[in-house]
């Protein structure tokens, strides 16, 4: 397995080289050094001076990505993609176009981004897992029926629309919980109940449906039917037999957004003002800070890496049949 | 047993009864407290008083520093007094050789302006670490080595602080700092081409820090400026090119608020900047409030300066101020309130809902709430509905010193120039576009048509039939009246478009407008001003592009028509009519004037008008200018929106002014009145989650039912 694990962590090198070079390419088809400049600086009173100083500063006054005026290796390396590329392979993000410490700023705003995903992550993955065995469970009965009508609503209505009404409904309504805003400590506790509770329900119509699909399959196989001819009863056979076999394809869904978790969510923390890190990276676009950006970017790659690694050591733990070689 | 539960119940509802709200987003100690509570949607990017320059920097640095002048909280219009200095600096007027001028002299023969600024003595900066001395008088943290930062990871983390008085040289050392190579001050441009010596000495120090080591500090003190010098200790001196009198201004703003080297030296150190420790991070002045926590993912407090020097109330305001209650606290010492929290709120929706809760203090009014908010009166006066009146929440509204205009670019072939048929065409479309529906229909009311690129309440802007624009408006029983669309399409015939088509070619004119539209709403304003062009036979492109080509495209002068605004910087109207100065045309001068529009006549003018004092002469000469654009057209002159905010009972003192940015001292808060408010408005509503949980059981008793049902079944 460590081979296996080696030889993945190798072949994500040129995945992560070109992840950061199609970041590097968008980025700045769209925007240019100057506009940079210029949007950091502000709108008013902007010199030419002032622009040609910030992007020297910043290393964005050499050639994009091939210096035809230097020679030998540094044609290649006094380039804007070699020195903001370099650094991120030992994780030094360096700092923000406008001057932040961006190893800090994560640090900082992956914890509040995790209270609530988490959360999110454990209880819904638990929720959904309930509801879908209860439908398996009653299949093919009012209950199953209901159930499913219930998760295809429930699937049809926005992400936004359970945040708003959320919101309204608990907060405004009820007043049972503050609307937005976060604390440290304990004190973040009332502020996370609402957002969980929505990211939770709001999870529910898709993720119980899929498991549904999921154990509803099981539930056809010969094992299950050998189960009950034993005499099991219906939770044995459902949480002993069931669940254990369809680990193979919650697992897939699953372990994979286990390390993106940190990244948080930029919608519901936008509307709870949770300090997180899922707007960071949108705030960073629109403030043009290419730093943040790639940063951003590359962090979110080697994790969705991490995430896939994690999914198929987790094989090996649920099914003793698979052997990573 | 059963009793001791009933007890423990009814002790947990007596508890709640007096316990502060469920929903309350503060911390329980907090509640009752002279605390201010208000958001912020972005974070500021600029706390170094060199460097900020947006609204949403100076609701912060306009607190925490002190800059020689203000403008007077209550009096309008605008009026300067001092702050931190002892009276308003008088300018000595020299001639080239550098001898005296009489105080009423010409600006062409000032050479030179010299303003002498003494401060107040007794003045002291707020407790800091940079400040922080031992018993030999050594500076504690001004030496420090990387073990020394290795557990510091925010201001608070250095435990001892320090103060001292407030001295000329730390205003002179601000001055230097807008020339510092690193710190590219958004004003140095504009401020070297005034104070003397600025320009040069913003090289000086750029090859002083190439010549030191990566990352060294480059310490200002070693290097003299020639035009600010240091009186006495609490006396400085600026010397500027020429006259200008728009100084005083820039003198009411943090650009020229005290900084004091040491703070410098203490951020300077190696490590500090890695740890987000700057003064960009972590402000230090004289004010009367400092920064105590800056979290701008989540919020920013502003406390009290328990060093603060002490500042009274104004005794006295404009009429009317007295019966609005704005002088009962009259010649009382400021600051009112003791902390100020600013909380993130990035989406309107649960911003309004808590400023309705009663967690936020004061609010302004999203297109969303406006109609839950405001009820337009049919003579057209606004006022809060019943819903906010039932709360006690009351509505101010103030025009803004703002433009925004649609602007011809007048390099265009097509539309630009100073041909009588190019003007006509201008004047047409400007009467086309009809300001008074777009400001009924996209901005609820809240606005009033430009007369010209000065807004009411600025020196030189008249009001009534004096005032309008007399190419677009005539004035008709009272008020101005835009003139009919047949006239428009009559300027047009004129301007050789008869029907909207070119009389020599024959075809339709086809017109081009840039613009960055982005949001959901854009669609119905684009075409909104589509139909105004139909209305006068014009066919209109709408060239929608982000907001770098934007930009680029204006920088060019490739655009045609387009949509901009200016914000003022100061209540003079220099900082309006600048805008069109040929010179500062933005293809040729990279300056404001995106329009291009260069007038020798109007130039001229400016030239003579922007040193002079406020009077009649200098009246004349804006009128002269007004009417000279306002024929040339080169802006459709669009509209001045209208500032409208609500307020809650409980603050008090409120007066809005768009210049002042050091109004949070004034504010007082009946805080026992906020509480109270706040618990009769937010009592938990505990029975549908009983109802829910009714609902659950109701629903998993048959499912259990039906279970065990279908398990015996299975024994069977």
């Amino acid at each position: 397995m460590i081979n296996y694990i080696i030889r993945r962590i190798l072949y994500a090198i040129p995945i992560l080289i070109g992840v950061n070079l199609l970041t590097f390419a968008l980025f700045f088809v769209v925007n240019t050094p100057d506009n940079m400049a210029r949007i950091h600086l502000g709108v008013k009173h902007v010199t030419p001076e002032a622009i040609a100083k910030w992007k020297h500063e910043r290393g964005y006054d050499k050639p994009l990505i091939w210096n035809s005026a230097a020679q030998g290796a540094k044609q290649a390396s006094d380039t804007i993609f070699f020195e903001k590329s370099v650094g991120m392979f030992a994780f030094d993000f360096g700092r923000s176009d406008e001057g932040r410490d961006i190893a800090h700023d994560i640090k900082t705003r992956m914890w509040p981004s995790l209270a609530i995903a988490l959360p999110v992550f454990v209880v819904g993955l638990a929720v959904n897992i309930a509801f879908a065995m209860l439908m398996a469970f009653f299949r093919a009965t009012y209950i199953d029926l209901s159930g499913v009508v219930l998760c295809v609503a429930m699937m049809s209505i926005s992400g936004l629309f359970y945040i708003i009404g959320g919101q309204y409904l608990v907060s405004k309504l009820l007043h049972l919980t503050p609307i937005s805003g976060f604390d440290a400590g304990s004190n973040a506790l009332k502020f996370i109940i609402l957002p969980v509770v929505i990211g939770v329900v709001g999870g529910i119509g898709s993720g119980a449906r899929w498991y549904r699909t999921i154990f509803l399959e099981e539930t056809s196989r010969d094992y299950v039917r050998t189960a009950r001819a034993k005499g099991l009863s219906e939770l044995s056979v459902l949480f002993g037999h069931v669940l254990k076999n369809a680990m193979i394809p919650i697992l897939t869904g699953a372990v994979v957004v286990i390390p993106l978790l940190f990244m948080g969510s930029l919608i519901s923390e936008s509307f709870f003002g949770i300090p997180g890190l899922g707007s960071y990276t949108i705030d960073a676009i629109n403030a043009q800070d290419f730093a943040i950006v790639r940063a951003m970017v590359f962090l979110g790659s080697v994790l969705y890496i991490v995430g896939l690694i994690l999914t198929d050591i987790s094989y090996t733990l649920v099914d003793p049949r698979i052997r990573l070689e | 047993m059963k009793f001791s539960l009933i007890y423990a119940l009814l002790a947990v509802l007596l508890a709640a009864c007096g316990a502060p709200p469920w929903n309350s987003p503060y911390p329980v100690a907090d509640e009752g407290g002279n605390i201010a509570y208000s958001s912020f949607a972005e974070r500021p990017k600029h706390l170094d008083p060199a460097q900020s320059y947006s609204s949403n920097e100076i609701t912060f640095t306009g607190q925490i520093y002190e800059p020689p002048l203000q403008y007077h909280y209550l009096k309008r219009p605008y009026t300067l007094i001092p702050l931190s200095a002892t009276e308003l600096p008088k300018p000595l007027f020299l001639d080239a050789q550098g001898k005296p001028l009489p105080a009423d002299s010409a600006a062409e023969k000032v050479a030179f302006s010299v303003y002498e600024i003494r401060i107040k003595p007794g003045a002291r900066y707020q407790p800091h670490p940079a400040f922080a001395r031992d018993a030999q008088g050594r500076y504690l943290y001004h030496d420090l080595k990387p073990e020394d930062l290795a557990k510091v990871y925010k201001l608070a983390d250095f435990p001892q602080t320090g103060t001292r008085e407030l001295e000329a040289a730390d205003y002179v050392h601000q001055i230097k700092r807008l020339a510092h190579p690193r710190l590219n001050s958004p004003i140095f441009g504009m401020m070297g081409e005034y104070i003397v010596g600025l320009k040069e000495y913003a090289k000086i120090l750029d090859n002083a820090q190439k010549s030191l080591p990566p990352g060294a500090r480059l310490d200002l003190t070693r290097y003299p400026l020639a035009g600010v010098e240091v009186v006495d200790r609490h006396t400085y001196r600026v010397k500027l090119k020429g006259k200008y009198p728009q100084f005083l201004y820039w003198l009411a703003m943090p650009f020229f608020a005290p900084v004091p080297p040491e703070a410098d030296r203490f951020y300077g150190q190696p490590g500090m900047a890695e740890k987000n420790l700057t003064l960009d991070w972590y402000p230090v002045g004289t004010g009367p409030y400092m920064l105590t926590v800056n979290d701008p993912n989540r919020r920013m407090v502003l406390e009290r300066n328990p060093n603060f020097h002490g500042e009274a109330y104004p005794t006295e305001g404009e009429p009317g101020d007295a019966a609005a209650g704005l002088l009962k606290d009259a010649g009382k010492p400021l600051p009112f309130i003791d902390k100020a929290v600013f909380s993130l709120e990035k989406e309107s929706i649960p911003y309004w809902n808590k400023f309705l809760q009663g967690y936020y203090d004061a609010s302004g009014i999203s297109s969303d709430s406006f109609d839950q908010a405001v009820r337009v009166a049919t003579q057209g006066e606004a006022d809060v509905t019943d819903m906010m009146k039932e709360k006690g929440i009351r509505l101010q509204t103030t025009v803004t010193a703002t433009n925004y205009y649609y602007g011809f670019n007048m390099l265009d072939p097509v539309v630009g120039g100073f041909s009588e048929q190019a003007k006509k065409l201008r004047q047409a479309v400007s009467i086309a576009i009809d300001y008074e529906e777009f400001i009924s229909i996209f901005a609820n009311g809240r606005g009033i048509p430009a007369q010209g690129p000065l807004p009411p309440g600025i020196f030189g802007a008249h009001e009534g039939e004096q005032g309008i624009n007399p190419y677009i408006y005539d004035w008709v029983a009272g008020k101005p009246k835009r003139k009919p669309i047949e006239y428009a399409k009559k300027l047009l015939a004129e301007a050789g478009y008869p029907g909207g088509r070119d009389e020599k070619t024959g075809k339709p004119l086809m017109l081009y407008l840039d613009i960055t539209a982005t949001g959901p709403d854009d669609k119905a304003r684009l075409d909104w001003i589509r139909k105004q062009f139909q209305a006068v036979d014009l066919q209109l492109v709408v060239r929608n592009t982000d907001y770098n080509r934007f930009q680029d495209k204006i920088r060019k002068g490739n655009a045609q028509i387009f949509h901009w605004g200016w914000n003022a910087d100061y209540p003079d109207p220099e900082n309006f009519l600048f805008l069109l100065y040929g010179p500062n045309a933005r293809v040729k001068g990279e300056g404001e004037n995106s329009a291009n529009y260069d007038n020798p006549e109007f130039n001229h003018l400016f030239e003579r008008m922007k040193n002079m004092d406020n009077g009649p002469e200098r009246q004349k000469i804006i009128d002269e200018m007004l009417a000279i654009a306002r024929n040339d057209a080169p802006w459709i002159w669009g509209f001045h929106p209208k500032q409208y905010s609500l307020f809650h009972a409980w603050y008090k003192n409120v007066k809005p002014n768009l210049m002042a940015n050091n109004g949070l001292k004034y504010v007082r808060i009946d805080a026992g009145l906020r509480t109270k408010k706040q618990r009769e408005w937010n009592e938990p509503v505990l029975w549908p989650l009983g109802l829910l949980a009714a609902v659950l059981v109701a629903v998993l008793v048959p499912a259990v039912a039906a279970y065990r049902r279908k398990e015996r079944q299975a024994a069977r």
